[in-house]
């Protein structure tokens, strides 16, 4: 249509064209200028971190922007329980802690979803609120009785002091997640393999879990990784045995008193991040999803 | 399973879901089967809930009107505590400490004299934090809203510092802030970032911008994305400026989403505790509210920690409240949308 007018008109109209081609030609440019931008903003201190991780200590300060005194000692001396870190046992704790708060979750919060985003029921705006409410609920409040609570009950040092207050910001996130991951979906299929003759519970599984396991992973990915990046709540809770990457990692300690150990901890630091980016990298798409959905950090 | 970011602010599907000509009948017979379906499926996570949240939050709301146990300062006599009134709350909300049984202004330096310098810290960073990152996350978002080769590395690249766990964070640009660090030698500053108030704040924030922008950022794309393509179109033929359209157009519409991610962000940094605490341990006046709470429990009063962790809850609660009744924030249709949620 645009063309059908371009050539009708003489003169005028093709100088417009032009005009409007060269604007458009600048218009790119300036978006390819500001990604680069926000990509080097969001990208620079995290290559930083690993530049770091990867050089000598003598040249901790070393502002050479490149790869240089290439080391692996850093990443020997993060594992190093000389100094009295405990990385290796806190990726364990990490990961176990993570795993069952995850596990635990949706195992509650598949089925709250479900209802959430399939039924009808006059509470149902209510149990959202209380939901969304439980989701931005300050873990410091949850501290200072948990603390009690459980050294009363001998449990700082044990995974439950830990799961525990995880699944109050682990479950709201899995229900709001899995909520809009629920609508999303064609359950026309449901009531289809109900007239071929499947049972509610056949259909369910054989239809609905294979078409919601992406949904359900996503959210799975999503609780582990709030739970593997909690601070608060490990640091107050836990002990030396049941300490946590983030807490392992804000009171690494080096060999000198006074001295911060960066490179070691930027080492460590990598150790920690790595295994999310790629997990994040990969899901990119599913978890951009994901959080917007919930909306949830 | 839609892989667009879409899903969270759909306003299409709102009227998909719903039946065109519902029989009353039916649907209050179908309502009520389902409703008993639905409270055996919610139950049980409620009960969670319950247990994680509500019990410790009663305990503590219990607590935080009980007095010490300890010697009675006076008598010399050992009491177990008991109904304290609202000292606790006096304790912070008006400086008062006990010493040798009667009250006194806290005296400077002590946990009960920073609860006003907490509150402003922690309002200040949260004021300044969700300004520079709504505003900039509004920009990134209008960038990878555009179609360019590249986005999907944009895009990556922009969830890097979102997967980064915050105590990471914390070491990283506290490195970077590191006197003979890389900022000062790019900058050619001598500053002490950590060592005074301006810098120490400041590089908190920095931090803090760094690190949640990105995922403000993808809230606003979310909302900028169901704004149909045809509408600017439509505009653009019309004549319209750039300027007017955004304002005409993208913010009226994005502007739920925008909403209810500011909501977020703010209940969000209200709690901040992570960034202050590994970057300064909450010297030079960075001590926020969580902080101070956390050193309560350190120096073992737990009754008058109990108290502050409830003001904060109450002041995060009443946050939220201003919010949903003055800005008309609908958290809870825009997050969950809804299908058969609006056909009421």
């Amino acid at each position: 249509m645009t063309t059908a007018t371009a050539t009708q008109d003489t003169e005028p109209g093709a100088h417009v064209n032009r005009k409007a081609h060269n604007r458009k030609r600048w218009e790119s440019r300036r978006t390819y200028v500001f990604a680069a931008l926000i990509a080097i903003w969001c990208l620079l201190p995290a290559y930083w971190m690993v530049v770091t991780a990867f050089r000598d200590v003598g040249f901790t300060y070393d502002a050479t922007p490149f790869f240089s005194h290439v080391t692996l000692d850093n990443f020997r001396a993060a594992f190093s329980t000389d100094t009295g870190n405990h990385l290796a046992r806190a990726l364990v704790n990490s990961l176990i802690v993570g795993i069952i708060t995850t596990f635990i979750s949706l195992m509650f919060g598949i089925f709250a979803s479900y209802a959430l985003a399939r039924l009808n029921f006059r509470a149902k705006y209510l149990v959202l609120g209380f939901i969304l409410a439980a989701s931005m609920f300050p873990g410091v409040a949850l501290v200072t009785p948990l603390f009690q609570l459980f050294t009363d009950l001998n449990w700082i040092g044990t995974y439950q002091a830990l799961i525990i207050p995880y699944i109050s910001f682990a479950l709201p996130l899995t229900i709001y997640i899995l909520v809009s991951f629920f609508r999303e979906m064609p359950w026309e299929l449901e009531e289809a393999a109900r007239i071929d003759g499947c049972t509610k519970s056949q259909a369910f599984r054989k239809i609905i879990m294979p078409l919601a396991a992406p949904g359900v992973f996503t959210t799975a990915v999503l609780a582990f990784i709030t739970s593997w990046n909690e601070f608060l709540i490990a640091s107050q809770l836990s002990n030396g045995q049941t300490q946590t990457v983030t807490v392992a990692i804000a009171s690494f300690s080096g060999s000198q008193p006074h001295q911060e150990p960066y490179t070691a901890v930027m080492a460590a630091a990598t150790i920690v991040t790595i295994p999310l980016v790629i997990m994040v990298l990969v899901f990119q798409k599913q978890i951009v999803a994901g959080l917007t959905a919930g909306a949830v950090k | 399973m839609s892989t667009e970011p879409q899903s969270g602010t759909d306003l299409e599907s709102g009227q998909a879901g719903s039946p065109p000509n519902p029989d009353k009948g039916d649907m209050v017979r179908k309502e009520a089967t389902q409703g008993r379906a639905a409270s055996m499926l919610i139950a049980p996570s409620i009960v969670v809930l319950t247990i994680v949240i509500l019990y410790p939050v009663v305990s503590a709301v219990f607590q935080s009107f009980q007095k010490d146990a300890g010697l009675d300062s006076a008598t010399g006599l050992f009491v177990a505590g008991g109904f304290a009134g609202i000292a606790n709350y006096t304790h912070w909300i008006l400086q008062q400490c006990t010493a040798g049984g009667v009250s006194v202004p806290c005296p400077p330096g002590t946990l009960g004299a920073q609860f006003w310098s907490s509150i402003s810290t922690t309002f200040f960073f949260t004021v300044v934090t969700v300004i520079l990152e709504t505003a900039i996350g509004f920009g990134m978002a209008v960038i990878m809203a555009r179609t360019f080769r590249g986005r999907g590395l944009l895009r990556a690249s922009v969830l890097v510092p979102w997967a980064i766990p915050t105590a990471v964070t914390a070491k990283l640009w506290f490195f970077i802030f590191a006197f003979e660090g890389i900022a000062n030698k790019m900058f050619g500053t001598s500053i002490l970032w950590t060592g005074s108030e301006n810098p120490a704040r400041a590089g908190i924030i920095i931090a803090d911008v760094w690190k949640t922008t990105p995922f403000m950022a993808l809230l606003i794309l979310a909302g900028l994305q169901i704004i149909p393509a045809d509408v600017y179109e439509a505009a653009k033929v019309d004549g319209v400026t750039a300027w007017q359209r955004f304002r005409h157009i993208t913010l009226p519409l994005v502007k739920p989403a925008l909403l209810v991610a500011v909501l977020f962000r703010t209940l969000d940094a209200l709690r901040m505790y992570d960034l202050p605490q590994i970057m300064t341990g909450g010297a030079n006046n960075t001590t926020t509210l969580s902080i101070l709470v956390v050193q309560e429990i350190r120096s073992g009063n737990f009754n008058s920690a109990s108290a502050l962790s409830t003001i904060t809850f109450i002041l995060i609660f009443l946050v939220a409240l201003i919010f949903v009744k003055a800005l008309g924030v609908n958290a809870v249709e825009t997050t969950t949308v809804s299908g058969r949620g609006k056909a009421k």
